[in-house]
């Protein structure tokens, strides 16, 4: 394995005024361009851990590495500067434009203007800012606007590491799902090494490739994909802290591409009307999807039909929902589980038809 | 019998001698620059010892009761008491009208500059801190310009007290427009009293006015925010709502 480029080793926090460590002789460490969850009940040292990354918190033993180098070696501004942070309640200046609020690090790096103009641009670029906004102050944004800001900001520098503490705790649930989203996006062009604090096992679950799970004192319990974690808690802890709908949650991070769907009853508009019967009886479902070349046009049912010499002269009738390849189990089990008839229509964004994805096949998946 | 010499003097004449005000515009103009000098005096040197004392008083929060308790008392002495107290010492000069006048003033500049330093929001240090910002640069470029607004509205209050305070500097020879309220009253003459209290008043209003106007330079972000907040709630909702 290459050299980690975060190492904690040995680290322990004990707080004047408190006879137990905060933190207590935790080891782990992360690779580059891996995105870590520390996560963990109130009390068990998530946000202590983070903020002794960058020193805002001083660890009072253990040795600490980032990118090889003994963070305690350095000037705290100057490693401080080196690394993006973020906080909960995103820290935007309120009394600097926004535009000034992305360029904090480049201004004090002493970054010349023309630098730090050319790299606002890219960032405007790569967040999807409205240009518009560069002039405004924070006040007059969204709590979710703000909170894309002070992500941006804390890439301005372009570091290698991101330390990020509840980054999407203070919006609202529709919001954060969508900057979750958006920063997945980013994370995968950018592949920064991150490590990011959250209660919320679910956002552990969506975002990190590792998640780190804390007990009261710093204690580790376990370390390991999110994956793994679901499927095999290492403790009675674990399995408390992730909680019930163990399954339901590892569904949420196998997309329907990752398994093998069914063709499903398909019918073309040139395919004869007994023959569409013929196929619906065969799968039993009580209807047939219609695919003109790859494409899907709906589906029909016995009773459209009737009369009708081929299945272009029945009554063709959209589907009302679909899931595409790149969706979750989850999502697809929630269209099954909506549906008539227990099936979901897998298609592509472009209408072309996959196959269909049924409850069974989700299980098999799931015990597997 | 000069009493009634003077009450008969007294119903004869107009509340206001217009001619009168006419013929002495040099000696207004000379009342009012004196007036203002002693103003902005007051005020620098009042500023000048306040604001290190209230920065000393937000990092090191032991010494905020003692100075809030000794500028106190000072800010309760009366006046006229203060300046017959310092005749001995310093005589009559201005010397003597600016340590009274100062002496008025710490008090409101040292709890409106702790008050708006304690008022910054702690995420924005927080997150200066975070990103590599020196103690002094938290201090320069994030709390004293955030303070700004509530340090600027104890600079008015100050503005406004001492304008009035300097009139009571007329007892020891100086006052700007109080030296035409007190020699109104010494000579039963009110054109000149009521031309000294509307004057005073006035510079009081417009040096109101004008620190109004610096606080709206100084804090462009305060401006725009209620104003654009009305009008993004009716908005729809903009580009984090979409995809």
């Amino acid at each position: 394995m290459a050299e980690p480029m975060i190492s904690l080793q040995g680290v322990t926090k004990r707080f004047p005024n408190s006879s137990e460590p905060a933190v207590g002789d935790l080891s782990f460490d992360i690779a580059e361009g891996e995105t870590v969850a520390l996560v963990g009940p109130s009390g068990c040292g998530k946000t202590t851990t983070l903020k002794m990354i960058n020193r805002l918190i001083e660890p009072s033993g253990g040795t600490i590495l980032v990118d090889g180098v003994d963070v305690l070696r350095q000037d705290p501004v100057q490693l401080r500067r080196g690394i993006g942070y973020v906080i909960q309640s995103v820290g935007l200046m309120p009394h600097q434009t926004i535009e000034r609020n992305i360029a904090t690090v480049p201004h004090l790096l002493g970054w010349d203007d023309e630098r730090i103009r050319v790299r606002t641009e890219e960032l405007v670029a790569l967040f999807d800012l409205d240009p518009e906004f560069l002039r405004r102050y924070p006040g007059e944004l969204s709590g979710g606007q703000r909170q894309r800001v002070g992500v941006a900001r804390a890439l301005a520098a372009d570091p290698a590491v991101m330390l990020m503490d509840e980054p999407f705790a203070a919006v609202d649930p529709i919001v954060r799902a969508r900057l979750q989203d958006e920063f997945m996006a980013i994370q995968r062009r950018l592949r920064k090494t991150i490590v990011f604090v959250t209660h919320d096992v679910d956002e552990a679950v969506k975002l990190a490739d590792r998640i780190c799970i804390l007990d009261t004192g710093g204690v580790l319990e376990q370390y390991a994909a999110p994956e793994e974690i679901l499927r095999a808690p290492a403790n009675a802890f674990v399995e408390a802290f992730v909680g019930g709908e163990r399954g339901l949650k590892r569904l949420a991070l196998i997309r329907v591409s990752d398994i093998e769907i069914e063709e499903g009853p398909v019918v073309t508009s040139q395919t004869a009307a007994d023959e569409a019967l013929r196929v619906i009886g065969s799968w039993g479902l009580g209807w047939a999807s219609v695919v003109d070349d790859g494409e899907l046009r709906g589906w029909v049912d016995p009773g459209a039909l009737q009369g009708a010499p081929t299945v272009g002269d029945a009554a063709t009738r959209p589907f009302s929902a679909y899931v595409t390849a790149q969706d979750s189990l989850r999502r697809a089990l929630d269209s099954i589980v909506t549906s008539r008839t227990q099936v979901a229509v897998v298609a592509s964004e472009g209408q072309r038809y996959l196959g269909i994805l049924t409850l069974a096949r989700i299980s098999e998946e799931i015990t597997s | 019998m000069t009493g009634v010499a003077h009450l008969v003097r007294l119903a004869a004449e107009p509340l206001i001698r217009w001619d009168w005000i006419g013929d002495h515009l040099d000696e207004i103009k000379a009342r009012g620059l004196e007036h203002l000098q002693l103003t902005v005096l007051t005020l620098v040197i009042g500023f000048a010892i306040s604001f290190p004392l209230a920065l000393l008083a937000h990092r090191h929060r032991q010494i905020y009761a003692p100075l809030t308790w000794v500028t106190g008392i000072l800010y309760t002495i009366p006046s006229l008491a203060l300046f017959v107290a310092l005749l001995p010492i310093t005589g009559l000069s201005i010397t003597t009208a600016l340590i009274g006048l100062v002496s008025y003033t710490l008090l409101i500049f040292i709890r409106n500059t702790v008050a708006g330093l304690d008022g910054v929001p702690e995420d924005a240090k927080e997150a200066a801190r975070g990103m590599g910002y020196t103690p002094r640069q938290i201090l320069w470029r994030v709390e004293v310009p955030l303070a700004m607004p509530v340090i600027v509205a104890g600079v008015r209050i100050a503005a406004v007290t001492t304008v009035g305070l300097v009139t009571i500097t007329a007892l020891i020879g100086l006052g700007g427009f109080g030296h035409f309220i007190l020699r109104g009253l010494r000579e039963f003459f009110s054109t000149l009293t009521l031309l000294g209290a509307v004057l005073s008043v006035a510079l009081a209003v417009a040096a109101d006015a004008a620190l109004l106007g610096v606080e709206w330079w100084l804090t462009p972000w305060a401006r725009t925010r209620r104003t654009d907040r009305a009008t993004q709630s009716q908005r729809r909702p903009t580009k984090e709502t979409m995809g």
